[in-house]
């Protein structure tokens, strides 16, 4: 195959890679996920898990259904840490201040 | 980028028919083999390490088997630390070798495992935390480790994002270090079966028929196994493994969460711990922050889900200690399992009564940091070697009558995170 084929824009993934993974016995849709890095990028997945997933079908000799999206990770998009630090459900250690006193 | 920097790069693709060149790490979906020296339950770092250091020494009739795929359990699921400040003289010793063979690892097992001694620094919020600091340290100091006992505005010179507010004292050793998980389990497996071994995942234990002559039959969806000596590397499912043969492992599952960050240029060096809250990060290779805390009082489960209070307690802990990171957005949060231990040690060594079914877990969430050391000795060991006194202290035998401990029973106090 010519040239560079990307799969995940984020973590620069290529076909290349994939195969690698997959002639390593790495083909597990997780597996390949921490090996090759795709999905772990700003988009989590969402651009290039289809891309992969069908790839991945093609080199294993698999229908597309046999492989399952992995497993999907909270937050939904990308979060500021100081958004999340506002939420009421955080737990509360005894040295935690008391609100007026909280910087965030 | 792809973080593996292997040495077969370029020869070692499949063709896009897929047909592959060169044999893989792992076993495809083919039966298990008849029969085995030394069968290990459990793909994670703890067992693959052991798989190595024996297949290394020669014994290379070893099968591991993994229920899942490769690092599906807390081996690929943890925050990647490596350190030497612990409270007992045989954690810290241990810990001492651990270290080395880190930083041996890319050179020994052909794998980079971005490993990065950054050092760890433990801050105290109290009078109390202090003290307990510093009685580790002096034991530390003894041993060799260069821990030291740092003023707020020293920490301060090391991690200048801090706010020092409430902070008291803190904790630095210099040589304390993080890796990237991954990489670790890849070189251990491909050393392994590169010496012999051979590894199944997709396999899990459907039970364990122990026999008149000695040793078991491994039995699972693809066939059993005849093994001479089964070992228990399964984490916070050995105490499941163990029930299948009547043996009690007074271990048990805790959930523990963790997230990652988006990627920014490099500038936290040491892993960034505080006593109070268990709260911990570092800034793994990648540039992302990873870190977690520790919310007091979770049952017991197997449940790897997550919550949106650990996401808050996290950021509400994180952003006051670092505020400068209030604007740094989280990608993604999972969670793994700690098997807890009564004493906080792990449990090793043979089983009284079943003088073929070795126990290696209890790790209490660092067994990453130690996989190194005891598959070493447990690969001398199990090869003829004598055995290390950590198979004659942390033995199951420790809990016998129901209690944390016996003579030999050092309480670990310092499972932080």
């Amino acid at each position: 195959m010519a040239g560079k084929i990307v799969l995940c824009r984020c973590e620069d993934v290529t076909l290349a890679d994939l195969e690698h993974s997959v002639s390593r016995g790495y083909r597990d849709i997780e597996e390949v996920k921490r090996y090759t890095g795709f999905g772990t990028g700003p988009c989590q997945g969402k651009e290039c898990l289809a891309a992969v997933a069908t790839q991945l079908a093609i080199l294993t000799r698999q229908p597309p259904s046999a492989i399952p999206p992995f497993t999907s990770r909270p937050p939904l998009a990308p979060t500021p840490l100081r958004v999340l630090a506002r939420d009421p459900g955080a737990h509360r250690f005894a040295d935690d201040p008391e609100e007026s006193e909280q910087k965030t | 980028m792809n973080p593996v920097l292997d040495d077969e790069e370029d020869t070692s693709r499949a063709d896009v028919s897929g047909e592959i060149r060169l044999p893989a790490t792992l076993e495809g979906a083919g039966p298990l083999p008849a029969s085995a020296e030394i069968v290990i339950v459990g793909g994670g770092v703890v067992g693959l390490a052991i798989a190595y250091y024996l297949a290394k020494r020669g014994l290379t009739n070893v099968v591991v088997v993994e229920r899942g795929y490769l690092a599906e359990g807390a081996s690929g699921r943890n925050g990647g630390g490596v350190r030497q400040q612990w409270s007992t003289e045989l954690n810290i010793r241990l810990m001492q070798e651990s270290v080395e063979l880190c930083r041996r690892f890319a050179v020994d097992l052909g794998v980079n495992v971005w490993f990065r001694q950054g050092g760890y620094l433990f801050l105290a919020r109290s009078a109390d935390e202090v003290a307990r600091l510093e009685k580790n340290i002096a034991l530390q100091n003894r041993c060799g480790v260069a821990t030291r006992m740092l003023e707020p505005r020293q920490a301060l010179a090391i991690v200048p994002e801090l706010d020092l507010t409430g902070i008291v004292g803190a904790s630095y050793n210099p040589t304390d270090g993080i890796l990237f998980p991954w990489p670790f389990l890849w070189g251990y497996a491909r050393q392994a079966a590169a010496h012999g071994a051979r590894i199944f995942t997709q396999t899990p234990v459907g039970g364990l028929e122990p026999q008149k002559a000695g040793g078991y039959v491994v039995h699972t969806p693809r066939g059993a196994v005849r093994a001479r000596r089964v070992i228990n590397a399964t984490g916070a499912w050995s105490p499941k493994l163990g029930a299948m043969l009547g043996i009690e492992i007074p271990t048990f599952p805790i959930r523990h969460e963790i997230c990652s960050s988006e990627p920014l240029k490099p500038f936290l060096r040491p892993m960034v711990s505080e006593l109070a809250s268990g709260l911990y990060c570092s800034q793994s290779m990648r540039g992302e922050i990873v870190g977690g805390v520790t919310i007091p009082g979770h049952a017991s489960t197997y449940g790897m889900g997550s919550t949106l209070e650990f996401l808050a307690t996290y950021a509400r802990r994180l952003v006051r200690l670092m505020p400068i990171l209030g604007d740094i957005k989280i990608l993604r949060q999972w969670a793994g399992p700690y098997d807890q231990s009564p004493d906080g040690n792990p449990v090793l060594g043979a089983v009284p009564g079943h003088p073929d079914f070795f126990l290696a877990c209890g790790f209490v969430g660092h067994g990453f940091m130690m996989a190194p050391i005891v598959g070493k000795l447990y690969g001398e060991w199990l090869t003829g070697g004598p055995p290390h006194e950590i198979f004659s202290r942390y033995t199951l035998a420790r809990f016998a009558g129901g209690g944390g401990g016996g003579p030999h029973s050092d309480k670990e106090d310092f499972n932080i995170g």
